[in-house]
């Protein structure tokens, strides 16, 4: 029972994440109508903000190592440490969700420079040049994330006071073998917020109503006198600050590392059109049924079953539901099928 | 179209004529050796054989490494079961991606879209996934399937006593590998390209333009587009296959990586980059990332300063220094640079490039009417 | 729809006239006999050799190959009689004079591997057909040993293997061309039984997950066997695949198994992945069977480890071979690497290093760069001074056989590269085992 209870959250997690993770790329497909594979790059350059974040709360004095005689090797000590003391370390320790208010105008500048310098060009082509350019594009970033910071993940523990498991067994009466890492659970709330926020603005704002009206018609949109394009840069923006923050808050759980763009691209791609392209909510529904059959189909029981099926189930799932339903689980007609 | 014309034929003999004298035209450009060569012709194949898809039809399949995948392992298992003459490997290779792309093709078609093209990589990192981990008594997983010295070889074994060591592939005597490896890709890529001209020329190949035009008014017309589109899918995927088998042939080893998506994002690399739709842009795009893949890769600084050892000694060591990042660990950087500036400046890929270039060396004054037509259609 | 498929017979005719015109132009066709009485590229009069330096550039494991490559360069310095000399003064027995090979000067091409097989293969071939190399070395995965080890094998290239740990290279795979100095699968869970025995008790409950690929698959079996033999109970061994990122689903049923040991059978990104996600799981907090929960990493890299943080504080593996070692090859080599490039030499650029030199020097003692002649000047090759003591080169696998280094997380590192403490040296005896029980031929010397 307990097994099923904490795969159960597992999914729960796993899902938010993936919705999250792929919020951005419908978002850009529905209203932008843009296949954006530099999305996994935006993801990847969030995390990368923390890094970046991280090296400069850790700038630091380089100390001779004498321990070390055999070539010249250094100790560093941070200056936060040395003018600060613990407060010093504190901040260093609060490090990840503190680099959110760096990732933020960062990835607002990004988007902005993206849509304007290259998206907005590829509007009207075909969506395999645009596959083409964003992917070239990704390939770039990547190249540079990774002549800067090297190959190799670089590690982004969380805060020391949530780095461990939260007792979730106890909250909810059922005693203490249910445990899940404060971390995720923090992820989970952060992915719930974040969609609600973006949902909220396009659903609930005039400047979201006028978004998703330029979504099904540009033209008349343009004829009423509305700079929809000004609106549409401000969209790209925004899904790129929310891949940003999705890669930010990522990083505790996933060292990050030069490539995790593309390794999460494919599985973005496949969350956004089993919900149906440009659906926020189809994504969301999407998200979170691949992640809790995926947390089921890797249990050891399932898989002695089906041996294998953890590799697959993703794919199974997305096939299923793509003969089944048309067009994702809620998409709309005539959207990207030509 | 019931005639080849002038016009295809003088561009199929070019064709013909530049793919056999690749050793000689390459060589300055340090390409001339025969795996590169063999990998030009064998690449050229898979993306004539993509395009044959994605050029009239429009539609973005994502799973064509599956098909390349399945053929070498059909290849190599050929090999290792029945001869190692490469005829039946080529055949089984065909057969056995054609197969599979039927079944994949036949439940895939049944979307359009992006729908199509996640259906496509859905099935083929299925294939991958599984030839990776589960499949590896077929696959040998990770390491890939290789030629081993008890494999039975029933075939061979009737006639003749095996050598120490591994057998080499070969055509009725002539050992595949090296030189004539090159030139049995070569032909083979020939008459893949004749076959895709003819294509392309054809009715069948007009029925396809058709559907990438507007599917739903033909459609309308009460044509049933479906056995096109399949039979459009299954030669490409047979392409695939062939390309794949010729993989295994040149080199019998087949990995599971092949499979792998992002050796289908390869394939459309290439005919983007080439030029879709083109009958000879997928050729060059294949050709240009090959040779990005091994001949950018291998520079480091020591050829870099070979090459740049004319210029004065400051400047050539910054000059060394900012090639430096383009070239070795950093050839995945100009690849994605290249990507970038052909699709901005030229959306037809490379082929729209050189025929600007064309117009530009082209007087504009030309009286001749008949001459830009005829240009057109020979570089599609 | 049938227009396409009917050939006009006068064109094809003429095509094939044409075609045959074109392939009588061409070069000289090459056949394998053409190098039966010399062998492939056989430097014959030139002042220069050619080794090829074959490591992943691009992908998951590009800093491990660039460090491969900084240790290449430095062999081919001091092989060439340039800088301080590294090994080259400790290694015995050893006719090495600093004159490259055999007099001739040593040059290098690199390509890269891409961490694949067909790249890494494309690229020996590059090597081997266009640079002329003599010798190909690399390599970071055992797909891709094995992979570009058959190749050589046909090719009649020696290849001397870079990090590959998987029990097939000098098992089934073996070839007699390849040969591999790193340590495997096998030694691993030999060098480490003993001390998780020593740390953990024999009355442990283990749970292994595993990287779902054939490395992945030798590490687990030689895990089971070692720690079962030792009484340990097995709880379950599931399969992860191949860079799934985010291991939660496999973690939470290790919660509730009743196990205490978890073992971790990754290595590269999936290493550094599960382990931080374990971790956080709060499996290392955990009491069960009233005894504290462990977590086990079979095969350890100093660069991989540092992408896992402070998660790998205490936890044990087993290495090849690490900076700290005290002797006196150890330290030639890490004062040269050092200086050279300003950080110690990974486990990776040693084996890779040492490769480069036995190689050299089996050139040198056999007089010649006549493969057989090197590969039997290599087989049974016994020496010292390279960093894990006295090594032999079994003649029946290839495989060299030394002191495996058993290994802990440092808890309090005085620097950023001081990551792992030596807890034991398992002595060679331990850890060698009979060629014969993996099977594989080595075929022939002549190809």
């Amino acid at each position: 029972m307990d097994a099923i209870l904490i795969q159960i959250l597992n999914g729960v997690d796993k899902g938010a994440a993936y919705a999250l993770i792929a919020l951005g790329l419908t978002l850009v497909f529905g209203t932008l109508g843009i296949v954006n594979f530099a999305h996994g790059a935006l993801f990847m350059l969030g995390a990368f903000c923390s890094v970046t974040f991280n090296k400069l709360l850790t700038l630091s004095v380089k100390v001779k190592d004498e321990g070390v005689t055999l070539f010249e090797a250094f100790k560093e000590e941070p200056y936060l440490k040395i003018w600060f003391g613990d407060t010093g370390l504190a901040i260093i320790d609060y490090s990840v969700p503190l680099s959110i208010l760096m990732a933020i105008p960062v990835m607002i500048l990004v988007g902005y420079v993206m849509e304007r310098g290259l998206i907005q060009h590829f509007y009207k082509r075909a969506h395999a040049d645009q596959i083409l350019v964003t992917f070239g594009l990704a390939i770039v970033l990547q190249e540079i994330v990774k002549a800067t910071f090297g190959a190799n993940p670089i590690p982004q523990p969380p805060p020391e006071i949530v780095a461990g498991s939260a007792n979730v067994g106890l909250w909810l009466g059922l005693g203490e073998s249910v445990v899940y890492p404060w971390w995720r659970l923090i992820y989970l709330v952060f992915s719930g917020a974040v969609i609600f926020a973006v949902f909220a603005f396009l659903q609930f704002t005039t400047y979201g109503m006028v978004v998703r009206a330029g979504m099904r018609d540009r033209e008349t949109v343009g004829l009423l006198g509305i700079n929809i394009e000004k609106r549409f840069t401000i969209v790209f923006a925004l899904a790129a600050v929310v891949a940003g923050v999705a890669g930010v808050m990522y990083t505790p759980i996933l060292p990050p590392d030069f490539h995790m763009g593309m390794d999460f691209l494919v599985l973005s791609f496949v969350v956004v059109v089993v919900g149906g392209m440009g659906s926020l909510g189809g994504a969301v529904a999407a998200g979170f049924l691949l992640g809790i059959v995926q947390s089921f189909a890797s249990m050891n029981e399932v898989k002695e079953i089906f041996p294998g099926i953890d590799q697959i189930i993703i794919y199974l799932v997305a096939v299923a539901i793509l003969l089944v339903r048309p067009r994702g689980l809620l998409g709309r007609t005539g959207v990207m099928e030509d | 179209m019931k005639k080849i014309n002038v016009n295809d034929t003088t561009l199929f003999l070019s064709f013909a004529a530049v793919i056999l004298l690749m050793p000689i035209w390459l060589s300055p450009f340090g390409a001339a050796y025969p795996d590169l060569l063999q990998k030009f012709a064998i690449y050229g194949i898979f993306a004539i054989g993509f395009n044959i898809l994605f050029g009239l039809t429009g539609y973005l399949s994502f799973g064509h490494a599956a098909f390349l995948g399945v053929g070498s392992y059909a290849a190599v298992w050929s090999f290792k079961l029945f001869t190692m003459n490469v005829l039946p490997a080529v055949a089984f290779g065909i057969f056995f991606a054609g197969l599979l792309a039927l079944a994949i093709g036949f439940l895939s078609l049944r979307r359009s879209g992006i729908y199509f093209s996640i259906l496509t990589l859905a099935f083929a990192q299925m294939s991958y996934n599984l030839a990776y981990s589960v499949l590896t008594p077929i696959t040998n997983g990770e390491t890939g399937l290789q030629l081993t010295s008890n494999d039975p070889r029933w075939i061979d074994a009737m006639y003749k006593t095996p050598e120490a060591g591994l057998p080499s592939t070969e055509l009725f005597g002539l050992t595949m590998n090296g030189y004539p490896g090159f030139y049995f890709c070569a032909v083979i890529l020939i008459i893949c390209f004749y076959i895709s001209l003819r294509i392309f020329r054809s009715p069948f190949g007009l029925t396809l333009r058709g559907i990438k035009t507007n599917q739903k008014r033909m459609k309308y017309t009460g044509f049933n587009t479906r056995p096109y589109m399949l039979a459009a899918f299954v030669i490409s995927g047979m392409y695939a296959g062939l390309a794949g088998s010729l993989l295994a042939i040149t080199d019998p080893l087949a990995g599971a990586e092949r499979m792998q998506w992002t050796a289908s994002g390869e394939v459309v690399l290439m005919t983007i980059l080439g030029g879709v739709g083109t009958l000879v842009g997928p050729m060059l795009g294949a050709g240009l990332i090959k040779y990005f893949e091994n001949i950018f890769s291998s520079f480091n600084s020591g050829t870099l300063h070979e090459v740049f050892s004319f210029l004065p000694d400051g400047l050539e060591v910054v000059v060394v220094k900012v090639t430096g990042l383009f070239v070795g660990s950093g050839w995945h950087l100009t690849l994605g640079l290249l990507f970038m500036i052909v699709v901005i400046f030229l959306p037809g890929g490379i082929v729209e490039g050189v025929q600007k270039l064309a117009r530009l060396f082209r007087p504009k004054t030309d009286d001749d009417p008949q001459a830009p037509a005829p240009q057109k259609q020979a570089a599609e | 729809m049938t227009d396409f498929t009917k050939f006009d017979r006068r064109q094809v005719l003429k095509f094939g006239a044409a075609g045959a015109a074109t392939l009588g132009a061409a070069p000289l066709i090459f056949s394998k006999n053409a190098w039966a009485e010399t062998f492939r590229n056989d430097p014959g009069s030139k002042k220069s050799v050619t080794l090829g330096f074959n490591v992943p550039q691009t992908g998951a494991y590009a800093d491990e190959g660039a460090d491969e490559l900084r240790a290449y360069k430095l062999a081919v310095k001091h092989l060439n009689g340039e800088g301080d000399g590294g090994m080259l003064n400790t290694f015995t027995p050893s006719t090495l004079k600093g004159n490259g090979i055999l007099g001739k000067k040593v040059e290098f091409t690199t390509g890269d591997t891409q961490t694949k097989s067909d790249a890494a293969r494309a690229s020996a071939k590059r090597m081997i057909e266009k640079d002329g190399a003599l010798m190909i070395t690399g390599g970071s995965s055992s797909g891709v040993a094995v992979a570009v080890q058959g190749l050589c094998q046909e090719s009649g290239i020696i290849f001397m293997a870079g990090l590959t740990h998987s029990n097939d290279t000098t098992g089934k795979d073996k070839r007699r061309y390849g040969f591999r100095h790193f340590f495997n699968a096998y030694m691993s869970g030999a060098a480490l039984g003993p001390v998780l025995k020593k740390e953990y008790g024999t009355e442990r409950r283990a749970y292994h997950l595993t990287a779902d690929y054939t490395w992945g698959w030798t590490q687990e079996e030689s895990m089971r066997k070692f720690t079962e033999e030792m009484g340990w109970e097995t709880v379950a061994a599931v399969k992860t695949p191949v860079g799934a990122g985010d291991f939660s689903q496999y973690i939470t049923p290790v919660l509730n198994s009743g196990a205490d040991v978890l073992i971790l059978n990754h290595y590269g990104k999936d290493m550094i992945n599960s382990l931080t996600q374990a971790v956080q799981f709060g499996l290392r907090d955990k009491q069960v069977n009233g005894k504290n929960f462990e977590i086990v990493v079979p095969l350890f890299s100093r660069l991989m480890a540092q992408g896992a943080g402070d998660n790998i504080k205490g936890i044990l593996g087993s290495t090849n071979w690490n900076w700290s070692l005290q002797d006196e090859g150890s330290k030639a080599f890490v004062k040269s690497f050092g200086a050279e490039y300003g950080n110690p030499p990974s486990m990776a650029a040693h084996t890779c290093y040492v490769q480069t030199l036995l190689y050299a020097n089996a050139c040198e003692q056999a007089g010649t760069f006549y493969p057989p002649e090197v590969i039997k000047s290599l087989e049974g090759f016994k020496f010292d001074g390279m960093g894990n003591g006295p090594t032999e080169y079994r003649a029946e696998d290839h495989q060299c056989f030394k002191d495996v280094l058993v290994v802990r997380g440092k808890q309090e590192p005085s620097s950023q590269f001081d990551l792992l403490e030596v807890v034991e040296v398992t002595p060679r005896a331990q850890v060698e085992y009979d060629a014969k029980i993996f099977g594989g031929e080595l075929g022939p010397y002549k190809v």
